[in-house]
């Protein structure tokens, strides 16, 4: 008589399980991945330029002293023609701006820089994502504030929206 | 984004509301007008993560010429999870990240790198979140431990079944 109450465990156990799948199932799906390299030094990669007439770009450039912005882009990425008047201004304010074009054709580069602007201060092609998956980027756009010793700061996931800049601005502020 | 999932489309505003229930009942109660402008609506629709105009990786699609190689990296590519599919491993997935990845998977085990050593590699890029076969560690161990202690569970319950009935006979 005094087990009774186990006859009810496994029911209870199997409430706590749907509770979990309901949990599960509801719960909003929306999860960005971030880099587990963040207050790492950059991963050693050398990118060939992107298009004729840009330098492309290598992890030893990113350690020379001056902390950069790498953004992470593609000319059929259609969230980065979005963040590219923020790319723009940021440039503006003298910030460098390194760019890595994933799966991207010279041709192509230029009519998207032609059409939404140009901040890049360095173009690296990475034509098979190798970079890209190196540096624990799971899609495009996506930024990274490198410090002046090459070590990543700040990784932002997604297209930098007005509401971002600032967020932007004080991590390379502190990175220098 | 080429996986048909129904939270991506729920996520990218879903105007037509075909995921939920209230959405699937107005559905079947709309006529047939309204069925074939929603179709074409739905076929004309640009995904929001377009693919690159470059051709499939080397080995997105190719096998390895030595089979023990392939299959060990099938193995570790039916392991690792789509970052753009997130519910699929990237063996599965259409997607092109998962098809680079899958080169790169590829390419490393040609190279002789060990399944194990790529996948430590992977999880420090992305976390552990990537790998369908979550490491032995502190916080996973009651994913391990749990199906032990339900079998254990179990014979004790079983236990007292069969001891009750022997006491009785």
């Amino acid at each position: 008589m005094k087990r009774r109450w186990i006859l009810w465990l496994p029911l209870g156990l199997f409430v706590v399980f749907l509770g979990f799948v309901a949990f599960g199932l509801y719960a909003p799906a929306e999860r960005t991945i971030q880099s587990g390299l963040i207050g790492q030094p950059v991963p050693d990669f050398d990118l060939p330029p992107g298009m004729p007439g840009r330098p492309g770009l290598s992890s030893t450039s990113l350690r020379q002293g001056r902390p950069h912005v790498v953004n992470i882009f593609a000319s059929w990425c259609l969230p980065c023609r979005v963040e590219a008047p923020q790319l723009e201004a940021l440039s503006r304010r003298g910030i460098p701006i390194d760019g890595i074009a994933v799966r991207d054709r010279p041709e192509d580069l230029a009519q998207f820089l032609a059409t939404y602007g140009d901040p890049f201060r360095t173009i690296g092609a990475d034509t098979d994502r190798r970079v890209q998956i190196e540096l624990g980027s799971a899609g495009v756009p996506e930024t990274f504030v490198v410090d002046g010793r090459g070590v990543i700061r700040h990784q932002h996931i997604g297209a930098i929206t007005e509401g971002d800049m600032a967020t932007i601005i004080a991590a390379y502020e502190a990175a220098r | 984004m080429r996986c048909p999932s129904l939270r991506g489309a729920q996520r990218r505003g879903n105007p037509t509301g075909l995921g939920g229930r209230t959405g699937l009942l107005r559905f079947a109660r709309n006529d047939v007008l309204g069925a074939a402008a929603l179709l074409s609506v739905l076929a004309t629709a640009t995904p929001a993560f377009a693919d690159s105009l470059l051709p499939a990786a080397e080995y997105a699609n190719r096998q390895l010429p030595d089979p023990r190689q392939e299959a060990r990296a099938k193995a570790l590519m039916e392991t690792i999870r789509c970052l753009v599919c997130q519910g699929q491993a990237i063996s599965d997935s259409d997607a092109e990240m998962a098809g680079d990845m899958r080169s790169l998977i590829r390419t490393r085990i040609a190279a002789g790198e060990s399944p194990e050593s790529i996948r430590a590699w992977l999880i420090s890029r992305y976390g552990e979140w990537v790998t369908y076969d979550p490491p032995l560690e502190p916080v996973t161990w009651p994913l391990w431990a749990a199906p032990a202690l339900l079998v254990l569970f179990g014979l004790f319950l079983a236990r007292g079944r069969f001891r009750r009935r022997r006491a009785k006979s």
